[in-house]
């Protein structure tokens, strides 16, 4: 990496807002660069001093009952209210129970999305960019506990673009970049060893379509902003006869 | 299990009040005091409270902390001269040489204060929510509605701009 393209990427390296292996190549400049190692320096000690100090303003006490004051009050709660109240919740312990897998599948897409988004800002989409699936899969050797299937569908209009690691639901997971036109699909895959297979699963955050199945032991999610039924073909080439 | 309407006073009481420190310290920096900013903060949090029932999102802080600094943005529009300084106009300066952490780092607290304060209002907002608040690049963003690259930008140049202020002549 040369100073001035590490120079560009020094406030985002202090603000932890780059991957994994651009910080690598920025620490490596720095050992060899004194100028960009003070200037990382100096944004440190800055923020520190920042944080450090007494700047964050305290809110004089005052003011949350002016704001408490100022908001249309809600009815008091009754006894007998409270009491069909307490039942609910004892009742609602039980639908908690039973919803628990869905809210979990909740949090996975919420944090597919998350990474989805955060690919789609510069130099994150992929640590590894090539077309051709030798050399995207050997790239994931060494770095995850499970190898993933990578296969290139551009004769499909799929065609795969790249890869890289990422981290969802607690661990590490390989995503696969394709693209549909102008379209970025991420597809991430990890191993979910005595998961029941299951069929396409489909949601909508925020205005971007999730696909998720797991088949064979493997757990897959579709990020992306392409309407659903193109998704769901590139979930069916990867879902394989 | 909620008592009350998903959307009702105290579900906006017990999701949004416990951010009024964060409202508070981002009104106080872009007003640059006290008074106005108690007077931001209770006008930003009616207003929230209208748009509660329609928010659909996650984080509470960030949505009230974009509302913050719109109402705040209303209120210097109206209330202050035109001497809102908007524009960036000092040359772009670059830290060469250093032996200047040492000094940063024994920087008066007080004088800090004062370095923010002098600085651009978008720069100032930028650096109170990356360092004060901790938001990313994208939340700050999507707070301030500036693209994550002028996000970026601002906050390199309110820092060289800091540094500058804090060591003088040694920059």
């Amino acid at each position: 990496m040369s100073c001035q393209e590490a120079q560009a990427l020094l406030n985002a390296y202090v603000d932890g807002e780059l991957d994994l292996v651009r910080s690598l190549e920025i620490e490596k400049h720095l050992e060899g660069c004194p100028a960009c190692a003070r200037t990382v320096e100096n944004h440190q000690t800055l923020g520190n001093a920042l944080r450090a100090g007494s700047h964050y303003y305290q809110a004089p006490p005052r003011l949350e009952h002016r704001i408490r004051a100022a908001l249309p009050r809600s009815k008091r709660i009754s006894w007998p209210l409270a009491a069909v109240a307490a039942s609910l919740l004892l009742a609602g312990i039980f639908v908690d129970r039973m919803v628990e897998s869905g809210s979990r599948r909740n949090l996975v897409a919420q944090e597919v999305l998350d990474s989805h988004l955060r690919s789609l800002m510069p130099g994150h989409l992929a640590d590894v960019e090539s077309t051709d699936r030798h050399t995207v899969k050997p790239w994931f050797a060494g770095k995850l506990d499970f190898s993933p299937p990578v296969a290139d569908f551009a004769e499909q209009g799929f065609p795969l673009t790249g890869g890289r690691l990422d981290s969802v639901n607690g661990r590490n997971v390989a995503v696969l970049v394709y693209r549909r036109h102008q379209h970025l699909i991420n597809a991430y895959t990890w191993p979910s060893a005595g998961s029941p297979d299951s069929a396409v699963g489909k949601s909508a955050l925020q205005g971007y379509n999730l696909l998720h199945w797991t088949r064979g032991g493997v757990t897959w999610w579709l990020a992306s902003d392409l309407n659903s039924n193109e998704l769901e073909s590139l979930a069916n080439l990867l879902r394989g006869p | 299990m909620s008592l009350e309407p998903m959307h009702g006073t105290a579900s906006f009481e017990a999701h949004v009040l416990p951010h009024m420190g964060a409202a508070y310290n981002l009104a106080r920096w872009l007003t640059r005091n006290d008074h106005d900013a108690e007077d931001v903060v209770q006008e930003a949090y009616l207003r929230a409270f209208k748009f509660w029932s329609s928010f659909r999102g996650t984080d509470s802080r960030a949505w009230l902390l974009t509302i913050v600094r719109n109402t705040c943005f209303t209120w210097l529009h109206q209330n202050r001269k035109p001497s809102l300084e908007l524009t960036d106009t000092m040359p772009e300066l670059t830290i060469a040489s250093n032996p200047e952490t040492l000094l940063l780092a024994n920087v008066d607290s007080e004088m800090l204060r004062r370095a923010v304060e002098e600085l651009p209002l978008e720069f100032r907002e930028t650096i109170v929510l990356r360092e004060l608040e901790g938001f990313s690049y994208k939340e700050i963003s999507a707070i301030t509605a500036t693209p994550i690259g002028t996000v970026m930008s601002r906050l390199a140049r309110a820092r060289i701009r800091l540094q500058k202020a804090l060591v003088g002549g040694a920059v």
